[in-house]
């Protein structure tokens, strides 16, 4: 067998702190996160877009950038809605949600951009 | 109107409870029944004998059975079919009035269902393959204490499979011990661990203690993740007044779920508890310890799919479906079958699943499918592909067998899980690119790079004992 591994992770380690699905992959690029917005449009989600300080990420409230973009399904447009709530709040992280009417219920929810973690 | 004079003796059963032109009311609770007669019964009669047992009959008439209305109280066997490849033994169809049972008392449905009945001399077996259970029936029933939407709301976890784990070894760790396997769990990324179903309160860990280790681990991988975490508390006991001071115990804690076992706690303890996870916002894990005794023989007891309508009716959020690809039984199509029972609203009728009657569940929430049992990454895609988003998978020996340890173990299986969502979400076809998918998140994730060389060759090949009932066999 070899080396066991120490799992880094600590409560003195900001960089421990996760924000649910996706969290434990790399960051995704411009490609990987037009394939999601891609897959919450073809299932019939609504897109809406928020943003939190990464240190209130526990919350269940984040801001709201605008409101839902109920019924668009230009992948262009919501990734600009992104990108601009992204430039608004460089260091905040950015949550792309897919609400799902039907189910009452988010089908989605990913952060697409990550700020840096302090705390 | 005429009126009927008393005449004691037996009756043939068929004289009385066999209709064939009988067409179902709305609010009739349906049940199927794979009857094999002792040789020379001949079908109607069987059928009828079923019917009869299992509602107002008795094997001789009686002067009272005239103060009553029978003809309006008896259960009717109205169908006879055969079963694909097997001559022993046909499906038997029964229809019984909504009122002969109490409303929302699934110990009531049972006790008249699978009742006298299963040891009646002139069947050599008889099992109750499914069950309609009328819309007007699920809605007397409390259901599901909160239900998957509300349980995804608290927890914070969408747009994935939930992941799990359960503690082990079963027997035998301290409590300070067992919390410290818990916490190593959720802190490498778990969303849930669980006690073992014989997990109760034995002299090596009473459950007080058990209880507050537990929610120390939760609470501190809590921070150090930033993400909702659970532990499902066993509650189940020897008695109901014990069950309701462990929730309680759990509930000052803190603690966001429970545990309950709900064929050996038996469906009354089952129903109470639910209705006081509805009470408490307590989110209700249910074991399913004992079904295969009921369920695993194809030609006596009750099948999965009615112990799990049992379970949605009587509550719990979440409920053991078999895994399909690891090393408990389960076939993929009857497993589909019940696992659309747990989750949908509306399940149409379909024999390929072995499902005989569209259920109509109305308002009533569903339940999340537990894939738990000798799984690890490699079943990861396949997992993902066959249940969905709306399951907690779990991996015990997958994740605590890994060789740096619990955490990473459970980071393995979170890497794997949301490389497999990923790609899903992209179109691709997990369980055709498996391998790929997997070997690529392993480029960024040493844990999973481990685990996938530890567990490699293991495979859960054997055949399956219950299977659908096809004419091929």
């Amino acid at each position: 067998m070899s080396e066991v591994q120490d799992y880094q992770s600590s409560l003195s380690n900001p960089n421990s702190r996760k924000f649910e699905t996706f969290s434990y992959l790399p960051e995704m690029g411009s490609e990987d996160i037009y394939k999601q917005v891609k897959f919450i449009v073809s299932k019939g989600w609504n897109p809406a877009v928020e943003h939190t300080e990464p240190e209130n990420s526990f919350d269940h409230y984040w801001y709201m950038w605008k409101l839902p973009m109920f019924g668009e399904t230009d992948v262009d447009k919501i990734l600009a809605e992104a990108d601009a709530c992204h430039k608004a709040h460089p260091v905040h992280h950015v949550r792309l949600v897919g609400y799902d009417n039907f189910k009452q219920s988010q089908g989605a929810a990913m952060v697409i951009y990550r700020g840096p973690l302090t705390a | 109107m005429s009126t009927k004079t008393y005449q004691a003796g037996v009756k043939e059963y068929r004289e009385t409870y066999w209709d064939p032109n009988y067409t179902p009311k709305d609010t009739d609770i349906l049940g199927c029944f794979k009857i094999t007669p002792q040789e020379g019964v001949p079908r109607e009669e069987a059928a009828a004998a079923v019917a009869a047992e299992s509602s107002t009959g008795t094997w001789t008439t009686v002067w009272t059975d005239l103060l009553t209305d029978l003809d309006y109280y008896k259960g009717r066997a109205y169908r006879i079919e055969d079963v694909p490849g097997d001559d022993t033994c046909f499906y038997g169809f029964v229809a019984y009035p909504i009122d002969l049972f109490e409303e929302g008392s699934v110990v009531n449905v049972f006790t008249s269902l699978v009742g006298n009945v299963f040891g009646f001399k002139a069947l050599r077996a008889l099992r109750l393959e499914d069950v309609r259970f009328p819309i007007s029936y699920v809605m007397t029933c409390g259901g599901p204490p909160n239900g998957i939407q509300v349980e995804r709301d608290r927890l914070n976890k969408y747009g994935r499979s939930l992941l799990g784990c359960t503690i082990k070894p079963k027997l035998g760790l301290s409590a300070k011990n067992y919390g410290r396997a818990v916490y190593e769990c959720l802190r490498g990324g778990l969303d849930f661990t669980k006690d073992d179903e014989n997990v109760n309160s034995q002299p090596f860990m009473r459950w007080r203690h058990r209880f507050e280790y537990v929610m120390e681990a939760i609470d501190k991988a809590q921070q150090e993740t930033g993400e909702r975490k659970g532990h499902y508390l066993n509650v189940t006991a020897p008695t109901p007044e014990e069950m309701y001071k462990r929730a309680e115990f759990a509930k000052e804690l803190g603690a966001p779920i429970i545990m309950h076992d709900y064929l050996t706690g038996g469906f009354c303890a089952n129903t109470g508890l639910a209705n006081w996870c509805r009470d408490n916002g307590m989110l209700l894990h249910i074991h399913r310890a004992m079904h295969a005794v009921i369920d695993r023989n194809p030609h006596h007891g009750i099948h999965f799919r009615v112990l799990t309508k049992a379970l949605r009716l009587s509550g719990g959020d979440h409920l053991h479906s078999g895994t399909v690809v690891g090393k408990l039984e389960g076939d993929r199509g009857a497993t589909l079958g019940w696992i659309d029972t747990m989750r949908e609203k509306f399940i149409k009728e379909d024999r390929s699943r072995g499902i005989m009657f569209d259920q109509d569940w109305g308002a009533m929430p569903g339940v999340f499918p537990v894939a738990s049992g000798g799984i690890h990454v490699w079943h990861m895609p396949a997992l993902v592909s066959i249940f969905g988003d709306d399951a907690v998978l779990q991996f015990g020996g997958g994740t605590l067998g890994h060789p740096w340890g619990n955490a990473a173990g459970a980071a393995a299986n979170r890497v794997a899980l949301e490389a497999c969502v990923e790609a899903r979400n992209q179109g691709v076809e997990l369980e055709k690119e498996g391998k790929e998918i997997l070997t690529n998140a392993a480029k960024h994730s040493p844990e999973l790079k481990m685990a996938m060389e530890t567990w490699k060759e293991i495979k859960f090949e054997f055949d399956t004992v219950d299977k659908l009932d096809v004419a091929h066999k």
